[in-house]
């Protein structure tokens, strides 16, 4: 899937699949730090850094990024096909904010294991 | 009782814009008529008002436009739908004006053309007669048939309007489902191929503009969600 969301040619079915996987993927994560806060009282550092300090929320938080990163690539693909015309000026447009989309996922990465 | 019209004019050989125009209809207090039969009323009075319209009762689909924001055949809207409200008439949006209510249907029907909207059958014997089908196979087709290719649903669809090019459309993806899902039709594999990219299809984002539309009552995003399904299970 990810070699896939690499090319530049888009695929209907992969990226129709890969934009409701995601999604699954982002509500989970949603739902899973909701309760979170709502089931504690005072958030200290200590609890926040207990909270990512295994394995399994480091992957799923990592898998909720990489999800965001993915959801905006096809995302915005399609909404600036719609709306920009201009192919000079979409590809400026679609390269910043996939880099804003990877930058999320590289500190991601680094915070979650560099602390 | 009196009727207001709000008529969109456009003669693209006289007119640097298009513009809306006001007419006004005498009607018999209690008596209800179709939009099309006020439209031809009103173009007695002025005959330079241009729209299409053929069999006048539903069937042809000729007369497809913009009632009051909704698209519709003017043929079978009553003018009581609207009320004693002012009729505003717009062409089909997104599709070029030729003039008045008159649209280039050309982009919307290169799409129906894509879809090759006839049975292939490749078997090397044919029937000595016709291609038998079962009562459950035949049922599999309704709902699909009846399109009159008025193009008020994919002339309401944004992303028809964006992507005119690329996007079948609701009412070509109809006829596509209308043929894959026919048991005479030997192609399903071809089809499929052909609609396999980022737009034909997967450009429908189910927002069912064409459902509140379609004056026939189909359901082309019905049939889109069926060619998603069948797409998939062909990748995987």
């Amino acid at each position: 899937m990810l070699t896939n969301q690499a090319n530049f040619k888009r695929d209907g079915v992969q990226d129709y699949v890969t934009v409701r996987a995601t999604a699954i993927i982002m509500t989970a994560f949603t739902f899973y730090m909701l309760w979170f806060f709502l089931s504690t009282p005072t958030v200290t550092y200590e609890i926040w850094h207990g909270l990512f300090s295994s394995l399994a929320m480091k992957v799923f938080t990592f898998a909720a990024l990489v999800s965001v990163m993915l959801h905006i690539r096809i995302g915005f693909w399609q909404v600036l096909t719609d709306y920009v015309k201009s192919t000079g000026l979409r590809a400026v447009v679609q390269f910043f904010i996939n880099l804003v989309a990877f930058v999320y996922v590289a500190v991601g990465l680094f915070v979650l294991w560099g602390l | 009782m009196q009727l207001s019209f709000s008529v969109y004019r456009y003669n693209p050989d006289v007119d640097n814009a298009p513009r809306m125009q006001d007419y006004t209809l005498e009607v018999e207090e209690g008596q209800d008529m179709m939009v099309l039969d006020a439209l031809i009323a009103l173009k007695e009075k002025d005959p330079t008002l241009s729209f299409r319209r053929s069999c006048r009762e539903g069937v042809c689909g000729s007369d497809g436009m913009n009632m009051n924001g909704k698209n519709g055949l003017a043929c079978i809207t009553p003018l009581s739908t609207f009320g004693r409200k002012k009729i505003i008439v717009r062409p089909l949006p997104g599709m070029p004006v030729v003039r008045d209510l008159v649209v280039d249907l050309s982009q919307f029907y290169n799409q129906y053309e894509k879809i090759k909207p006839f049975l292939i059958n490749d078997n090397n014997q044919p029937p000595a007669r016709e291609f038998l089908q079962s009562p459950e196979e035949r049922e599999k087709l309704d709902g699909l048939y009846e399109c009159i290719l008025c193009a008020c649903c994919s002339s309401s669809c944004p992303s028809f309007w964006w992507n005119p090019d690329k996007f079948i459309g609701p009412a070509g993806l109809l006829h596509a489902y209308r043929f894959l899902a026919d048991s005479r039709d030997t192609a399903t594999e071809q089809r499929l191929g052909d609609l396999d990219d980022a737009f034909s299809v997967f450009r429908c984002h189910g927002i069912m503009n064409c459902v509140s539309v379609c004056p026939k009552g189909l359901n082309p995003t019905k049939a889109i969600g069926q060619i998603k399904s069948l797409l998939l299970q062909r990748a995987v």
